[in-house]
This record gives C-alpha cells, sequence and structure tokens, in this order.
C-alpha cells in the first residue's frame, strides 16, 4: 500500500469585492491506495473547496490555489497545465457531488454520460464502450442495465441517480474518487444502500476514496482515517477510533458531544458548541476556534496553533492538545 | 409569560382514521382523475398534553402531510382530528380564528421561512398583531424583547433583516414567531435538519427548555432517528402514508418489531466506529415505491424480508403487542 495523494500546505482564496475569503488556508494530508479518509466539518469549513482543488475545480477569477502542492502518484497537479489536468480529472480521478438531480445533465441519456467520459479518455470501440457502461451500471446494482441506458435523468429515483454518478465515476478505474457528501439528499435506508456500495466497489477494487461530510455517523461506519477541518484548516487528524474515542481538539471534542446517538439513552441535555462559525473573510487572530472553545489560554488568541502530532499518527491543532489527553 | 392551563382530559390531540389524497388530473378542456396521490392513507393516533411525539419516515411516507392536516393548513379527503374533543372541520371560521393562535408550527428552512423584507421585529410581531393580541407599542416592544431574549437572541436585533441572520438564528427567530402566539401545541416540521450539527444541538436544547417552561407539546417530524429519539417521549414510524409502528422511544429502540422500523434504526450509522464495527446494517433493497401507485396489501412487502404471500393481500391493522406498542404486521 503506497501513498496515492500528498497534499502539501494547500491554500486557496477566493479574492472578493468583500475581501479574501481563506476557504482553505493551509490543509496537509495524504491519502493511501485503497483506504477510505473522511474529511469532517461543517458548513464553510473548506472540505468541499479541497475537493475541488484536488480536481483543479475552482474557478479562476474569483479563487486561486496561492499555496502548496497536491501530488498525485508523485505529479504535482497545481502545476499542471489544463490539458493534463483534463487527462487525469475523469479518469484517474473522479468525483461524485451532492445532488445527483444537478450533476446529471437532464437532457443527456445515462448511457451518453456514462460513455462519454471513456470516449474522452481512451481510444476504444464504440462496442467495447457500450459494454464497460453495461458492465459498470451492473456493478452499482442497476438491474436491467442495457434498458436503462437509453433513459434520462428525471426517469431515476435520488438514489438510482446517485449509483449512476457513482458508475460515471468508475468508468475508467479510477485509483482515487472525490465523494462531496454523496448521500447528504437521500432517505436513510438509501443512504445505507449507497455507502454500502461505495465500501464495497473500493475494497473489491482498490480505489481510495476521500469522503467528505458533516455526518459523524457517516464517518464511523466508513472511514479508516478522518481529518475534521474548521475554518479553512485540519485541526485534528488520526485514525477513526482515535477521533472518535480519543479527540484531542476542543472542536473535535464538543461536535461529538452536540450529536444525539441512536445507541444512547436519552441524556438531560446535549452538549452544544456555543457561538457560531466565524467570517472567513473576518478570520480572528491566532486560532479561528478560539471564540468559542470552553479550553482557550491567552496563548490561543496570540498565535495559530500547527497541527503537530500528539500521539502517534494522530495530529491536532491545539495548544491545549496535552490537557485533552487526560 | 402565563403557562397555558391543562384541561381535563389528558389527550390534547387526536386523529382518527385520517386520510389525505390528492387527485392527479389530465386532460386540457376537461380535466378527469387519473390517479390519486394517496399521501396519508387512513391513520390514528394521539398526543397527550406535554409530550414529545415524534413522527419519523422518508420520503413520500405523509409525515409533512400529517402536519399539515393536524394544522388545518390541508382540509383531510377524511377522518377527523379533534384538538381537545372538537373536530376542527366542523368550527365555525370563528371558532378556528380562536384556535389558530393555539397551533403554531416551526418550518425546517430557515431559508424561505422569513419575510425577507421584514425586519425581525416586524415578523415575531405580526402574529399577535393580526390576532390583536397587542395593545399600544409600549407592549408591542416589550414583548418582542422578552421573546427574542427567550429564545436567546439579542434583543438589539429586532430591527435587522433575515439576511443578516445565521441559519441557527433564524431558526430562533421561527421558534420566537410560533411562541409569540402563546400557543398549546407547535409542529416542528424537520426544524434542524437545514442546521449545522453544532447549531442543530443549541436549537435542540432551547426547544426543550421551551417545553419544560411554557407546558408546550410537540409533534416532532424529522427523517433524523437520533435526534426524534432525542427530543421524543413516543415516536410514530410511518412508511407510504401509513404507520408501521408506535412505540416509546426506549421500546422503538431495544425492541423494533416492524421490519421497516429494524430496517430504519439499523441503516441509521452511530458516531462511534467500535460500535459500527460491530453492527451489521440491514440493507433495504430497492426503492420506496411511489404514493401515486403503493403496493397492495401491506405497502412494505415488496421490500420485506420476511413477508408472505397473506401480505400481499391483507392492509394490515395497527395492533397493540404490549403497553403503548402498537406495529402493522401480521407477522408479528
Amino acid at each position: 500500500m503506497g501513498t496515492l495523494l500528498e497534499i502539501k500546505d494547500l491554500k486557496t482564496h477566493f479574492f472578493t469585492l468583500d475581501g479574501i475569503v481563506k476557504a482553505v488556508d493551509g490543509i496537509s494530508y495524504d491519502v493511501q491506495e485503497g483506504e477510505t479518509m473522511a474529511v469532517v466539518g461543517e458548513s464553510g469549513c473548506g472540505k468541499s473547496v479541497s475537493a475541488l482543488s484536488i480536481m483543479g475545480l475552482i474557478p479562476v477569477p474569483p479563487g486561486r490555489i496561492v499555496n502548496g502542492q497536491i501530488l498525485f502518484n508523485g505529479v504535482d497537479l497545481t502545476k499542471l497545465d489544463r490539458e493534463r489536468m483534463r487527462q487525469i480529472r475523469g479518469q484517474d480521478i473522479a468525483m461524485i457531488f451532492q445532488e445527483p438531480m444537478t450533476s446529471l445533465n437532464p437532457v443527456l441519456t445515462i448511457g451518453l454520460q456514462l460513455t462519454e467520459t471513456l470516449e474522452v479518455h481512451q481510444q476504444m470501440d464504440k462496442e467495447s464502450i457500450q459494454e464497460r457502461a453495461v458492465e459498470v451500471l451492473s456493478l452499482v446494482g442497476i438491474s436491467d442495465p442495457e434498458r436503462r441506458l437509453s433513459q434520462y435523468p428525471h426517469q431515476f429515483s435520488g438514489g438510482m441517480r446517485q449509483r449512476v454518478m457513482i458508475a460515471i465515476s468508475l468508468m475508467c478505474n479510477p485509483k482515487l474518487i472525490l465523494a462531496d457528501e454523496p448521500t447528504t439528499a437521500l432517505d436513510v435506508t438509501i443512504q445505507a444502500q449507497i455507502l454500502e456500495l461505495l465500501k464495497e466497489l473500493s475494497q473489491r477494487l482498490g480505489v481510495a476514496v476521500i469522503i467528505i461530510t458533516h455526518n459523524l455517523g457517516v464517518v464511523a461506519r466508513y472511514a479508516d482515517r478522518v481529518n475534521v477541518m474548521y475554518a479553512g484548516k485540519v485541526v485534528e487528524q488520526g485514525s477513526s477510533l482515535d477521533i472518535y474515542h480519543y479527540p484531542r481538539h476542543p472542536y473535535t471534542l464538543g461536535l461529538l458531544r452536540s450529536v444525539p446517538r441512536l445507541d444512547q439513552p436519552r441524556k438531560e441535555k446535549l452538549d452544544p458548541i456555543d457561538g457560531q462559525p466565524p467570517d472567513l473573510v473576518n478570520l480572528p487572530s491566532g486560532c479561528s476556534f478560539a471564540p468559542r472553545c470552553k479550553f482557550v489560554i491567552d496563548k490561543c488568541d496570540r498565535e495559530i496553533p500547527a497541527l503537530l502530532p500528539v500521539d502517534e499518527n494522530h495530529l491536532s491543532a491545539c495548544w491545549v492538545a496535552d490537557k485533552l489527553g487526560n | 409569560m402565563e403557562q397555558n392551563l391543562t384541561g381535563t382530559n389528558n389527550n390534547l390531540l387526536e386523529i382518527r382514521s385520517l386520510v389525505k389524497h390528492y387527485p392527479v388530473t389530465s386532460g386540457i378542456l376537461i380535466q378527469h382523475v387519473v390517479g390519486l396521490v394517496k399521501a396519508v392513507d387512513n391513520i390514528s393516533f394521539f398526543i397527550r398534553r406535554g409530550e414529545t411525539l415524534g413522527l419519523v419516515g422518508e420520503s413520500g411516507c405523509g409525515k409533512t402531510t400529517t402536519g399539515r392536516c393536524i394544522l388545518h393548513l390541508e382540509h383531510p379527503t377524511s377522518g377527523e382530528v379533534l384538538f381537545e374533543g372538537k373536530n376542527l372541520s366542523e368550527m365555525t371560521n370563528e371558532e378556528l380564528r380562536t384556535l389558530r393562535p393555539r397551533l403554531q408550527v416551526i418550518f425546517q428552512d430557515p431559508y424561505s421561512s422569513l419575510n425577507p423584507r421584514m425586519t425581525i421585529g416586524q415578523i415575531i410581531g405580526e402574529p399577535p398583531s393580526v390576532h390583536k393580541m397587542i395593545n399600544g407599542k409600549e407592549e408591542y416592544r416589550e414583548k418582542i424583547s422578552e421573546l427574542l431574549s427567550v429564545v436567546g437572541l439579542n434583543p438589539n436585533m429586532v430591527d435587522r433583516y433575515p439576511h443578516e441572520l445565521s441559519g441557527g438564528q433564524r431558526q430562533r427567530v421561527g421558534v420566537a414567531r410560533a411562541l409569540s402566539m402563546q400557543p398549546s401545541f407547535i409542529v416542528c416540521d424537520e426544524p434542524v435538519s437545514a442546521l449545522d450539527v453544532s447549531i442543530q444541538a443549541q436549537i435542540i436544547n432551547l426547544l426543550e427548555d421551551l417545553q419544560e417552561r411554557y407546558g408546550l407539546t410537540y409533534l416532532f417530524i424529522a427523517h433524523d432517528l437520533s435526534v426524534v429519539r432525542h427530543i421524543s417521549n413516543r415516536i410514530i414510524v410511518m412508511y407510504l402514508g401509513k404507520i408501521a409502528e408506535i412505540a416509546d422511544r426506549k421500546e422503538l429502540y431495544e425492541n423494533p418489531l416492524h421490519p421497516y422500523t429494524q430496517a430504519l434504526m439499523s441503516a441509521v450509522p452511530i458516531p462511534d466506529p467500535a460500535v459500527e464495527a460491530k453492527r451489521k446494517p440491514i440493507i433495504l433493497h430497492g426503492e420506496v415505491p411511489s404514493p401515486l401507485n403503493p403496493p397492495f396489501g401491506c405497502v412494505f412487502h415488496p421490500r420485506c424480508t420476511i413477508a408472505v404471500d397473506e401480505c400481499k393481500k391483507e392492509i394490515p391493522e395497527l395492533r397493540e403487542i404490549s403497553h403503548d406498542h402498537q406495529v402493522a404486521c401480521i407477522r408479528v
């Protein structure tokens, strides 16, 4: 198992009339071949922008990757020209989006949307491409695939459309799939189906998955390792077990305490995090989480904490991470 | 704010054989009915004074329509909604108008449920003004201030507009608006689904505090089972317009009897990888059928792992299996 993706100090900023939005402000992590990595955080933390940065889909202007490297199999994606990036996008790295209805083209058949990927990336004859499309539709659990190739997105339910999205992403045998909130718009039982499918495919085909979500339950069920993001930065990084059982950042701790759990009897009260996420144009000096933090000390307002090891393969960006370890 | 005095009957609301069908019509010059969307298809339950009744189910199960029928925003196709023993459909406009302040609602989307052209003060003050519950500017200002404080907002937000507030703050305004009428009963229709996780907890706590303080009764409609289990006393599980199971929150979690409830529980991931590693999720096959064309007999039978021939013919009745635990399944 080797390192497939390495992100080093990535910064993606948006230059707007109201100021510079530091959507992603210095994140680093790696993804191993075949593993499932979760990027967790609430709205505005930068998780989607980080995925779009990897895919080279940041609108320029007003956005721009201002710093850092994205090494995919050793090649820095940020330095590639558009043509080379186009070759990688869809073929080696694929993406699944949150809203399957708006991500699929409503006026093209499913068949066309599936085969388009192969036609663009590989030289194959029409027959082989059709065969591959049928194969992949079966792989994602769509029955009667030959017939469904000529249907349109509106003829599929939400769950089915998401399966189609997964199928499209698999057409060229990618090494990495970025799934941005892939099941948020779906019903619970359909969500379970789709996630089981993704997990099974990942294991069977050896495809690495970065799953971006705010759902802590989904992360616990499917991820091997986790990056917790807040206000454009990774604040904690570790194995799934470490993050849930030994959280070492006040934000992670706060999140875990504020989420109702199906398996626990009703606590007296949930323990919410006070206040609100910060304005990304006007970030506080020092640690961005300080204004809401229960463990804040003087240093937090002055210096931005670096992401440092607190245990083996477990990092936290917090000046009082040690205190949390007890 | 005064508390609402409780009556003698313990049931605040009774829903009897409620049916809500929406006709689908076709035709250009002459419209004829070509189908029926059976949104709510013969359900009966009651809500006790002071309790929180959770209503869960996936898309198309009829939970929102049920909420709307209870609020009398929809007229039932048949069946009755009884508030304190009185049938809402049989009330005169005058009677309904007097009743409406006591039945309030909090909507799901904090972004579209507030009028963007009204200030926070106007939004909260409108209902009591319309119902002539406020006398004079002084009382108006005081009341708004009080309501804002009660929901955890700074009273000086009274002149702000919705777009200046965050999602969580807007939802608090929605709560304040519902409270402004001094209701007995509030339908909370997915009140936290559109909010971030850490803000959800704030709003849930707020709703619980207010319930204690003002003796409120809630119908809490949501698809997030974890949230519903936390806040509800009893829970109703709906599927395709019908009730599958009713039980108190402990019983439903520890002993779900209906195959759909079992699958639903199993599909909800628990934020703990050690716990998750030991679970084997029950994965339902297929999609939720359309309420335009529900299956014959038990509406769940096509996706059910223990269905038998009978299930395709008979619509299972909601039977009481143990105290306060009802299931609609012939195999139980």
